[in-house]
């Protein structure tokens, strides 16, 4: 595995998100820098005040509902306290949803922009959800 | 083994990777050289745990299945 993980984080799909989540937290406390970039219909989901849960893609989601599976927020809390992980919004995202930084969901650590999100990557692998 | 120095961390009923995460959330816990028994009845993390282990340099100690239950024991090294 490369010492540089790339996560972009794209759909509102909980199976999807659930995925980035999963792979960002075993992968940072592995030992590889982790960066994850939620843009798109995941951005949503990291907002302040947004309650509503992202909508099952199939019979996985659905059947993770009834099972006692990690929330992909406690996940994504974890790659970042356990494996010291970073979560970004993707700049652009903020900018359609009409949001700022101070509404950003407590465990992100801020904006970031495409173009620096892709320098920061290009060495490493970039994995998209 | 100083049955002493073995805390034991109870996943039982959470899926992958959630055991490794109590693991590792754990593991900060004690002092180096105690161990750590993992109860998982994931079967997944039963095989993904000592994958961990091994790459980050801690050292297994068994992994034994008793009724459903994995029972893994991790003794911490640094």
């Amino acid at each position: 595995m490369s010492d540089q993980l790339s996560i972009m984080c794209v759909s509102g799909l909980h199976e999807r998100i659930q995925m980035a989540a999963m792979t960002a937290a075993t992968a940072a406390v592995s030992g590889t820098r982790v960066t994850v970039f939620l843009s798109m219909n995941a951005l949503p989901y990291f907002i302040k005040g947004h309650t509503i849960k992202p909508p099952q893609e199939g019979e996985m989601g659905k059947l993770m509902a009834s099972k006692n599976v990690p929330p992909f927020k406690q996940l994504f809390e974890q790659a970042k306290e356990l494996g010291g992980a970073t979560l970004h919004a993707c700049s652009m995202a903020m900018d359609v949803l009409g949001v700022g930084e101070a509404e950003l969901d407590g465990a992100l650590d801020g904006p970031l922009g495409l173009t620096r999100f892709l320098s920061d990557a290009a060495d490493g692998q970039i994995l998209v959800f | 083994m100083n049955e002493e120095n073995v805390t034991v961390v109870d996943a039982r009923g959470s899926f992958c990777p959630g055991p490794l995460m109590e693991l590792i959330a754990h593991l900060k816990d004690i002092n180096v050289g105690d161990t750590l028994e993992l109860l998982s009845s994931d079967k997944g993390s039963a095989a993904d745990v000592p994958e961990w282990v091994d790459k980050v340099g801690h050292e297994m100690v068994s992994n034994e299945e008793r009724d459903g239950i994995w029972h893994i024991r991790v003794r911490k090294t640094k």
